[in-house]
């Protein structure tokens, strides 16, 4: 132990030492999540440093403390940071507040016209974009072609609520711990939150009236949470009230589920045979919708970065920003680690490279962000923006307490009909408080 | 009289003893373990992931993405300087106490205790605010002064309970020898103190290590010490187990091991008063 | 001994300690105070800070979370300080006594004490009570079991579980420090006399230790109830976890409403002093400090 850690300091010492012998120039710091693409990207840095002369900080923290953290920080004009990597609920919200330094005159190379529009769409205010998108998801369904052929049945390329629970039980062998579907039931308004507030649009539910009034109290919900619960209950893993993103691709990795549905940057996680059991066996779908219902139960969501007002460092921030989000550095992910492996979702150019549609999940995850509408989520008209959330402040909170209302009604704590009125209430309560 | 004990019964108390402690730790050595063991590795069966092949993986990966050792340096700055910053401001106070009581030391020190019991998450916003109007966010020093300013009480009153201990007479008798205020802090009673004020130390080194509030909140790039330094390896995607051994294992390394180094003064001096 | 020279020259001494300390709790809590009577909404500046007067209070204590996270927090706090006497004093008891290597197995009892919280909760949520990954589960399923799922079943049960392990080693160093300063002579008397070991235990260990449990169930109250990452890093609060601190959290943090969340801050302070004036009451003759 002592060993170990005298080694480990030693070469501490000598990293730093050789990073303190840099060039003294501009620093930038930038806070970011712990997400696989970004780590990446840390990796590069010192391309980015090298071509400019500007040192890069990070502040890299799992998503729910840079949440807080950036968010107490621009609302107090803090100041920490130049870069903040936020996402399309944080974006419009901040954009409002002229919180963010708008990026409509990135350089001509940069061609911000390539964004895709449904990504430029969501980070944009008032037609100003405020984020540019690093990478960009929807979400779809990630099954077993294996299993679904044992089960003798074919997945259609948008199938039906009614389809995927039949199918689903058709493939659950829990003899062999395999769950016919894993879904997310964790609580949190980006975990489980974001997956019931999807299905639920695909069920002609929505979170608020034209008068920004509840409706929990709706059949539509009703149906969403009971069909949920059953399904889950019928063919899902054990104790999948508490599994999020992390869990479900870990057990689908290991065989475990015969359907996932999420994020669509999952998509290459599961097909790298690295990490994946079931790696050649993997095919995909767009998200389910309810017979009847024209909305599909995919969301959308980019995680981009922004620049705080305030910042002394615009131009260095910008130049990072036109790096990390550009064609080319999609170009210097792919030299180096194959096109499967690039920051997907952000640019129509990229669907567009030959190199890239030959890779089995493009054409699946192009479709599904292009069928997410986030000004028109739902069936019935909706006064808020987004698709699995509301980009009005109090959402997270509230989708966060809601959510825990219906984690406790899948672990079984308390029926749906409980869960819904509960919901109903805090919600009501939560948006008297804020003066809607 | 010695109580004599029997070989046997010596026996039995060990193993128990033994069994009871190594249960308590398992969960420590069990991330240590882990920590050597690859992602895909660490999440099989317990006997299965034991015989699989050790390898450094994790640590690599962990020394190429974080920067351990200014985490690390920030961590002892601020245990250290926030407990030391703590005792200049907390040995007067004690002394005073403890040798001039007055009717009121009693309720004085149950109000310094109280003030630990303000809901830290209730008065971010006011505090950062304040730190932003300082200049301090982000930096050693602002942090030093909370992290000391939330121990401080248990500070006072750990040193409060061993001055108290200290017989009245050796100062007397130091001031009839014409002994200064000062001296008498000094020469007299810190050297008698010594013991207990190692404990105290000890204890908010600790204490101020493993906050983990206030050094996450109030910090960016420069100033974040090892609880940030786990925020980056808690629930990323993909499988993490090994990797967030490793990360662990560094973070709590060297206050495990200065731990063990001075459990015997830890456990000679921890009393609070506790023992008459 | 106390001569008007040297109370003054106390006062002197004690002046740094108290103005900071004063400064430390006064400006925050008139900070809270005054964003309680107020709304405040950090991410909507369009909405003006006005004065509201009681509104925060009445909507804090009459939202259906409150009276829950009351209960929980002493639920918690409660099951921690009775787990962490009792083993507390079993293990004092235990690690007393002649054996070969007591420094080591001391060193492992009180190893939990240095590890962050953080860390300790993500080690026991992801590595120990993962339902498919963690070490129960595994065990559980090679026993032919279903594995629990600890998180979302038995969440309060879980959490006081793993802050126990936390707080075990401190509560067992002070209880053996007092242990070590028992009399032997007495014990040893009341053995001769015939006095059999359960009441020698509550006849005489236990009073002696009765002002070292003082001290551990203070100090471990004061901690306990502001504990945060052990609920933010397990359960998020759901599943009937939300304690008190927990909820402010969820007001200031996530919904991002200082006013109500400061509210919640001022019921905190409040609920905190009762329970300190209350073990004052049953505890506070032990503490003459």
């Amino acid at each position: 132990m002592k060993f170990k850690l005298s080694a480990l300091l030693g070469a501490c010492a000598v990293v730093s030492l050789a990073t303190a012998g840099a060039v003294q120039a501009e620093t930038i710091t930038i806070a970011t999540v712990n997400n696989g693409d970004m780590i990446r990207m840390q990796g590069y840095t010192s391309q980015f440093t090298q071509e400019t002369g500007i040192d890069v900080e990070w502040v890299t923290l799992e998503e729910n403390v840079l949440r807080e953290r950036v968010t107490t920080d621009i609302s107090t004009k803090g100041g920490q940071f130049d870069i903040m990597t936020i996402g399309m609920y944080e974006t419009p919200i901040w954009g409002k507040n002229g919180w963010l330094v708008p990026l409509n005159d990135l350089s001509a190379d940069y061609d911000a016209a390539d964004i895709l529009p449904a990504m430029s769409g969501g980070l944009s205010y008032d037609g100003t974009l405020y984020a540019a998108p690093f990478y960009g998801e929807s979400s779809m369904i990630m099954y077993r072609t294996d299993l679904m052929q044992k089960a003798g049945l074919t997945m259609p390329d948008s199938p039906t609520w009614d389809f995927i629970r039949q199918a689903a039980a058709a493939m659950t062998d829990r003899a062999n711990d395999i769950n016919g579907i894993c879904l997310r039931g964790k609580a949190g308004w980006g975990e489980g939150g974001a997956f019931i507030t999807a299905m639920s649009n695909s069920f002609g539910a929505r979170w608020f009236d034209m008068d920004w009034k509840a409706q929990f109290d709706t059949p539509q919900w009703h149906d969403t949470l009971t069909f949920f619960k059953g399904m889950m209950d019928e063919s899902g893993p054990a104790g999948y009230a508490t599994n999020g993103f992390n869990e479900n691709l870990s057990l689908f990795q290991q065989g475990k589920c015969g359907m996932w549905i999420d994020a669509t940057v999952a998509a290459s996680f599961v097909t790298n045979p690295k990490d994946s059991m079931v790696a050649d066996s993997v095919g995909f779908a767009l998200a389910p919708h309810k017979d009847g219902v024209a909305k599909n139960a995919n969301w959308l969501w980019a995680w981009a970065l922004a620049i705080p007002a305030g910042t002394q460092k615009v131009d260095a921030a910008k130049q990072f920003i036109e790096w990390a989000t550009s064609k080319n550095y999609i170009e210097l992910v792919a030299a180096n680690e194959g096109w499967a492996n690039v920051p997907p979702g952000a640019r129509t150019s990229l669907y567009e490279n030959p190199n890239y549609i030959s890779v089995p999940f493009a054409k699946m995850t192009l479709d599904s962000i292009l069928s997410a509408d986030p000004n028109h989520p739902t069936v019935d008209p909706v006064p808020y923006v987004g698709v699995q959330f509301a980009a009005i402040p109090e959402f997270a909170g509230i989708a966060t307490e809601v959510s825990q209302e219906f984690s406790a009604a899948y672990a079984g704590q308390q029926t749906v009909d409980e869960a819904l009125a509960k919901a109903q209430a805090l919600t009501t309560d939560a948006m008297e408080a804020a003066g809607y | 009289m010695a109580r004599a004990v029997t070989t046997r019964r010596k026996a039995i108390n060990t193993a128990i003893a033994w069994a009871v402690g190594l249960l308590i730790f398992f969960p420590i050595l069990w991330i240590f373990l882990m920590s050597f063991k690859s992602e895909g590795d660490a999440i099989k069966a317990p006997l299965d992931m034991l015989s699989a092949p050790w390898t450094l993986e994790s640590y690599g990966v962990v020394q190429e993405r974080s920067d351990y050792f200014k985490h690390f340096s920030n961590s002892v700055l601020l245990s250290f300087g926030s407990t030391l910053l703590g005792l200049i401001i907390a040995v007067p106070a004690a002394w005073a106490m403890a040798f001039v009581p007055s009717k009121r030391t009693k309720d004085v020190l149950m109000w310094m205790l109280s003030t630990k019991m303000l809901p830290a998450v209730g008065v971010l916003y006011p505090i950062y605010l304040l730190f932003i109007s300082l200049g301090i966010l982000d930096s050693q020093l602002g942090l030093i002064v909370v992290l000391m300013l939330i121990n401080l009480p248990i500070i006072i009153w750990m040193l409060y309970t061993y001055f108290k201990e200290i017989p009245g007479e050796i100062l007397e008798a130091a001031r009839m020898d014409g002994a200064s205020l000062r001296d008498e802090v000094l020469y007299v009673l810190t050297p008698m103190a010594i013991p207990g004020m190692a404990s105290t130390v000890l204890l908010n080194v600790i204490l101020a290590w493993n906050e983990a509030f206030w050094t996450l909140k109030l910090t960016a790039a420069n100033a974040a010490p090892l609880t940030a330094f786990i925020a980056s390896y808690s629930s990323p995607e993909g499988l993490f187990y090994a990797k967030l051994s490793a990360a662990s294992v560094m973070a709590i390394a060297p206050i495990l091991i200065m731990g063990w180094f001075s459990q015997k003064q830890l456990v000679r001096g921890l009393t609070f008063g506790a023992v008459k | 001994m106390a001569t008007q020279h040297s109370r003054s020259a106390a006062r002197l001494m004690m002046a740094p300690a108290v103005t900071l300390l004063l400064g430390w709790m006064l400006v925050p809590l008139v900070m809270t105070l005054f964003f309680s009577f107020r709304t405040y909404l950090p991410l909507r500046p369009e909405v003006a800070q006005t004065w509201v007067g009681f509104d925060n209070y009445v909507r804090f204590v009459t939202s259906s979370s409150f009276w829950p996270a009351v209960v929980a927090t002493l639920i918690i706090v409660g099951g921690v300080l009775l787990i962490t006497l009792i083993l507390g004093v079993i293990l004092a008891l235990l690690l007393d006594q002649p054996m070969w290597g007591q420094g080591a197995v001391r060193v492992l009892v009180i190893a939990p004490f240095f590890v962050m919280p953080t860390v300790s909760a993500l080690l026991w949520k992801n590595m120990f009570m993962d339902p498919v990954n963690g070490f129960f589960a595994h065990i559980l399923r090679a026993l032919g079991l279903a594995p629990i799922e600890f998180l979302s079943q038995h969440s309060l049960t879980s959490i006081i579980v793993i802050v126990s392990w936390e707080w075990l080693p401190f509560a067992t160093l002070i209880l053996l420090t007092a242990i070590q300063s028992l009399d032997q002579e007495q014990l040893e008397a009341a053995e001769m006399d015939g006095a059999s070991w359960p009441s020698r235990f509550i006849y005489i260990i236990l009073p002696h230790l009765s002002r070292a449990m003082t001290v551990v169930l203070l100090i471990q109250t004061i901690f306990l109830l502001g504990i945060f990452a052990e609920i933010f890093v397990t359960t998020q609060g759901s599943f009937g976890s939300k304690t008190l601190t927990y909820l402010i959290y969820q007001r200031v943090l996530e919904s991002q409403n200082v006013g109500l969340g400061s509210a919640g801050g001022v019921y905190a302070i409040i609920l905190a002093n009762i329970v300190a004036m209350f073990l004052m009451r049953i505890v506070g003759k032990n503490l003459d400090a």
